[in-house]
């Protein structure tokens, strides 16, 4: 079946069932704009858990060779999400213009 | 080797499952349907059936599960009724969308409030547009037949789209009757090993059913509609396949009972047509020419059927176990629909009778007929849709 990424189908023919796609890196764009709170992890609190790395629904964070998260704020939409999961509260959530 | 069983409709909606050697069940209970999952949970627990049962916490979850593993690549089903049925109203459009050939038993049971727990078609009839096929079977037999051809059918390239077959609760559901099992073997030479269109795979990663623009989706849905007119031509070859191996055989889409030179022809789904037999027999011993047409399958519905057998009848009268608020029930309305665009139609009246499990006997049905007679010797229709045995 004929998958989706790279052609732009001109007829029907073309088109596969249902729309499929293989993944691209940001292949809409950088979303990290959309942010209105940014992380910022205080590596001095953090106990590399790894448990903001696991909840990251865009998975924006990378986890480092010490297992320390590194955030991609190209992509981090600011969800909060590492925030609130994490245990030893290392991650704040700070306006963007400040 | 082949078996006669002598048990309840849900029991063999189980049988047919591991028949159709399903590798993912993903399912819910609720009354009237539990039965048909606890009887694979059974055939799962004793090492009957090698598959995976998957306990969820509800009926769009346990829909959701089976997407998930049919989109994997395999064989997926499921079972629900009324509430149930509406709580995955959401997901199934995902599985037609995503081309993914589930079938699942629904047990039909009337929708509250008030409550009810008995039958009408009210609960899958509410599912028309999801992009579901939908049989309607009339007695326990048919249930298993169909379930082994619904996984033919939904898994031909030509189709890729999910199925319901239905069944009225308790009517059968619980009811004992003897059925002919056939052979594994002979089953397995019918329903070979299911191969999906594209499988979700995590070395080949892939994302399916996602985001389109207005410039592709129009041609999306066209695909489903292709897909319908596709089952359509393949459900009577199906059938008759099925017949020829195993000895039963359904008419594909309509089955018809001494329609050939009716004048008037009554038009039902599921199990009023085994009453309906009944009362056309009666009514022919009195020279009347009265014949049944039984909906085996509402969608894709079968329009060309209905202008065919307007083309000899003076009259056609259906008979709902359903009614669309504000209008009338889906059976009649689509009867007429498909009529519309004929140069000359036949008289048409409509019957709701049945709802919320309240029986339709061979009597209530004889009167049907007997007022459809009546209309069709003045040549007028004294009311549109009636409400038979409805209290004053």
């Amino acid at each position: 079946m004929v998958v989706l990424t790279d052609i732009t189908p001109k007829s029907r023919k073309e088109m596969p069932l249902t729309p499929l796609s293989t993944p691209t890196y940001g292949s809409m764009g950088k979303t990290g704009f959309w942010r209105t709170f940014r992380p910022e992890v205080d590596y001095s609190k953090c106990t590399k858990c790894t448990l903001c790395w696991i909840y990251c629904p865009d998975a924006a964070i990378e986890r480092q060779q010490d297992d320390s998260p590194k955030i991609d704020y190209d992509y981090c939409k600011g969800c909060g999400i590492c925030a609130n999961e994490c245990p030893v509260k290392a991650i704040t959530m700070k306006r963007e213009e400040e | 080797m082949a078996q006669t069983l002598v048990d309840t409709a849900n029991h063999i909606a189980g049988y047919a499952a591991k028949a159709a050697r399903v590798k993912v069940i993903a399912a819910y209970p609720i009354t009237p349907q539990t039965t048909i999952v606890e009887k694979i949970a059974e055939f799962v627990e004793n090492g009957e059936l090698d598959a995976e049962y998957i306990c969820v916490e509800s009926e769009h979850s346990a829909m959701v599960a089976c997407i998930g593993a049919a989109a994997a690549g395999v064989r997926t089903f499921t079972a629900t009724s009324a509430h149930g049925l509406a709580l995955m109203h959401e997901a199934l459009h995902w599985a037609s969308g995503s081309r993914l050939p589930i079938v699942m038993a629904v047990v039909n049971r009337a929708m509250g409030a008030p409550w009810s727990i008995w039958p009408d078609l009210s609960d899958s009839l509410s599912q028309r547009d999801t992009g579901w096929i939908q049989f309607y079977c009339a007695d326990n037999q048919e249930v298993f037949d169909t379930i082994i051809q619904a996984y033919k059918l939904c898994e031909n390239e030509k189709v890729f789209l999910p199925a319901m077959v239905c069944l009225e609760g308790f009517i059968l559901s619980h009811t004992y009757s003897p059925v002919k099992i056939p052979d594994q073997r002979e089953i397995d030479d019918f329903l070979p090993p299911y191969k999906s269109g594209w499988i979700l795979d995590v070395n080949r990663p892939l994302s399916h059913a996602n985001l389109v623009s207005p410039e592709y989706y129009m041609e999306f849905r066209y695909m489903i509609q292709e897909a319908m007119e596709n089952a359509k031509m393949l459900i009577p070859k199906i059938d008759k396949e099925y017949g020829s191996r195993f000895g039963f055989e359904y008419g594909g889409l309509v089955e018809k009972y001494r329609c050939e030179d009716a004048d008037l022809v009554l038009i039902t789904m599921g199990t009023m047509a085994g009453d309906a037999k009944i009362a056309v027999d009666k009514m022919r011993k009195e020279g009347l020419k009265v014949g049944l047409a039984r909906i085996r399958v509402f969608r894709p519905f079968p329009a060309e059927e209905i202008r065919k057998l307007a083309e000899h009848a003076q009259m056609l009268a259906t008979i709902d176990r359903h009614v669309s608020f504000g209008m009338e029930g889906f059976l009649a309305a689509e009867t007429k629909a498909s009529l519309f665009s004929q140069e000359s139609r036949p008289l048409f009246a409509s019957f709701i009778a049945g709802l919320g499990g309240r029986d339709v006997t061979f009597e209530t049905i004889e009167k049907i007929a007997r007022k459809s007679v009546k209309w069709m010797s003045v040549g007028k229709v004294e009311k549109e849709t009636l409400w038979v045995d409805l209290r004053r």
